[in-house]
């Protein structure tokens, strides 16, 4: 893989250019250095995983993308384009959706409202045409709707999209949650940890989800994962960090291979 | 009796209508705790300096008066013109968004992400700010307020309910204009926290504010926009009771009586405020009613009470406390473990 030119995978998804780099991100939180020197790319259409064991840095490395960290040292490109430091909303303003490790949704709201928010910033209409509810606020809503039932469907969530979503169990919550960064049409979506305490049949449903985002909307897709086997299975290319640092990145089978990998996974006496 | 029975319905009648009046002021209490969670002590002086504000610029009144005169030694007063009412109220509007827009710049945008108790205090620190704001702007004269709301005992029910039941109803047309200004509030609050897009983003900032950043709300946003309306609904508030008492600074002091509608509507709930509003001041008229009847109250025990309406609202609201902690339509707290 070269950088620029679009390759097709073996299942027939087609991968283009570099839609996103980090380069040499550094993030500290006082004295502690969460993130050190780390470089990596995601290309546009793919499925791009960062693992590595508990507080390597990994759920630090979304949120800077996301913007809810800025680092102190180097550079976010998007889209070709040097990124200013950001808030979250500026960040998701621009296409790019999150789902968090400890689920953040709106408890008091139902299904289809929380889904609802994921399409705010595709409303357009003023205050003025939402008062007297004409033409565009009208057409809008309608659109957003759809879009919003659309995604309910395809996740399968239509028998509770009334139900406050506080009265959902987990794994339903995480759907939910997922649906909503789904309906804002991100152009990336990051995705923290989707598969944290989910029985093997929760897990393999939202393998399933997420392969077909990533198919049918063509959606880039960053995620974090703990659980090796579903990183090796869905993912084209995967950063391995540790520490803070980066110790492997490439296609899961080079990773799989890569003896400091093996090390920071399996563990070795460092005397 | 009937005559007893008649007389405490329009007692009641216009203890529902004074009800009315305590929720205009606790809405704003509301609209502001439920998208930020912010208990915000000022409400009342927001109402005051809304009302002082709509006067002043009614009159023609020079803001700043007593200080530019006591720096320059000059004899400003006025700028010897008057505004028509609908147009004052509009630049009150205009004064209210500015106060919003201050509030958050200087003083909660610096706050982010502190303890409730901290933001507590200060909206304490920011009521006695306005206060003196209010007193250097406008001067500490009581003034009569007229925007052109009706006053007075309105003649028709009186003559109907005299026709009908041989008893005349004397009900204030302030008091009916107020029912009905406050019905309209609700409504169109209502319909912007629902449908709405700005109404959606504050629903979702009142719930979680990593989810909102996440999904593209700016906080900031929310907030100047939750303000606004807030001191929107404060000038509405201000109005009615200015209208009806004069606008003084005793005026400030309203905030205390939506404390008891908030604990018995709930701090989170719109409708809340109006059925908690209506149930204390309909109670607190029918328990004075009683208890300082002689032919009632004074008939069984022997001895009568006065000036009730001073602390029922607080007794009743702490009945509501001891039961129903989260008022009749706060949100219920779902907890699963």
């Amino acid at each position: 893989m070269d950088g620029q030119t679009s390759t097709v995978t073996p299942d027939g998804r087609t991968i283009g250019g570099v839609v996103m780099e980090m380069r040499n991100i550094t993030l500290r939180f006082g004295g502690v250095i969460a993130i050190k020197d780390i470089s990596f790319d995601v290309r546009h259409g793919e499925i791009r995983a960062i693992i590595g064991p508990n507080g390597a840095g990994k759920s630090s490395m979304l949120n800077v993308i996301s913007g809810f960290y800025n680092p102190q040292e180097g550079e976010v490109w998007y889209k070709g384009e040097k990124r200013k430091p950001m808030k979250p909303y500026q960040v998701a303003r621009q296409g790019i959706a999150r789902t968090f490790q400890n689920i953040a949704l709106f408890d008091g709201m139902t299904v289809l409202d929380n889904i609802m928010t994921g399409r705010l910033n595709h409303m357009k209409a003023s205050i003025l045409d939402q008062a007297i509810w004409w033409g565009r606020a009208e057409r809008e809503e309608v659109a957003n709707r759809q879009k919003a039932e659309e995604v309910i469907d395809f996740l399968e969530i239509q028998s509770i999209r009334k139900t406050p979503v506080g009265r959902l169990p987990y794994g339903l919550k995480k759907r939910v949650e997922l649906a909503r960064a789904l309906v804002a049409e991100p152009e990336i979506l990051l995705l923290d940890e989707p598969m944290a305490g989910m029985n093997v049949e929760e897990k393999e449903d939202m393998c399933r989800f997420i392969l077909d985002v990533n198919d049918e909307f063509g959606t880039t897709i960053v995620l974090i994962e703990h659980d090796m086997g579903v990183v090796m299975d869905i993912s084209d290319r995967v950063v391995v960090m540790d520490y803070g640092k980066k110790i492997g990145d490439g296609v899961p089978d080079e990773v799989r291979n890569n003896p400091d990998v093996i090390d920071a996974y399996l563990g070795v006496a460092h005397d | 009796m009937p005559d007893q029975l008649l007389f405490a319905m329009e007692v009641s009648l216009n203890g529902l209508m004074t009800g009315i009046m305590y929720a205009l002021v606790a809405l704003g209490f509301v609209l502001i705790y439920k998208a930020s969670g912010i208990f915000n002590y000022s409400q009342g002086v927001m109402a005051l300096f809304a009302a002082m504000t709509l006067v002043g610029i009614q009159e023609g009144r020079v803001p700043f008066s007593h200080l530019i005169n006591s720096i320059f030694g000059t004899h400003i007063t006025e700028f010897g013109f008057e505004v028509p009412a609908l147009l004052a109220i509009l630049l009150t509007v205009a004064v209210m968004i500015a106060f919003a827009l201050f509030v958050q710049k200087f003083v909660f945008r610096h706050l982010v992400g502190q303890e409730p108790i901290i933001l507590f205090m200060a909206t304490i620190g920011l009521a006695y700010f306005l206060e003196g704001v209010s007193d250097l702007m406008w001067g500490s004269e009581i003034r009569q307020l007229d925007v052109g709301l009706p006053q007075g005992i309105n003649g028709a029910i009186d003559n109907a309910t005299f026709e009908a039941l041989g008893y005349g109803f004397f009900i204030d047309n302030l008091d009916i204009s107020a029912a009905i200004i406050a019905a309209i509030l609700v409504a169109v609050l209502i319909a912007f926290a629902q449908y709405t897009k700005q109404g959606r983003a504050m629903r979702a900032v009142a719930d979680d504010h990593q989810a909102a950043l996440s999904v593209g709300i700016s906080l900031n946003y929310v907030w100047i926009l939750v303000w606004s309306l807030a001191g929107i609904v404060a000038l509405v508030a201000g109005v009615m009771w200015g209208s009806k008492s004069g606008v003084q600074f005793s005026l400030s002091l309203i905030a205390l009586k939506a404390l008891p509608v908030l604990m018995l509507g709930g701090f989170t709930s719109i409708p809340g405020a109006i059925i908690g509003g209506l149930i204390i001041g309909m109670g607190e008229a029918l328990f004075e009613f009683v208890v300082s009847s002689n032919d009632l109250f004074g008939a069984w025990f022997g001895f009568t009470f006065s000036a009730t309406e001073n602390w029922f609202a607080y007794v009743l609201a702490l009945a509501f406390l001891v039961f129903r902690p989260q008022g009749l339509f706060g949100e219920r707290i779902i907890e699963r473990v």
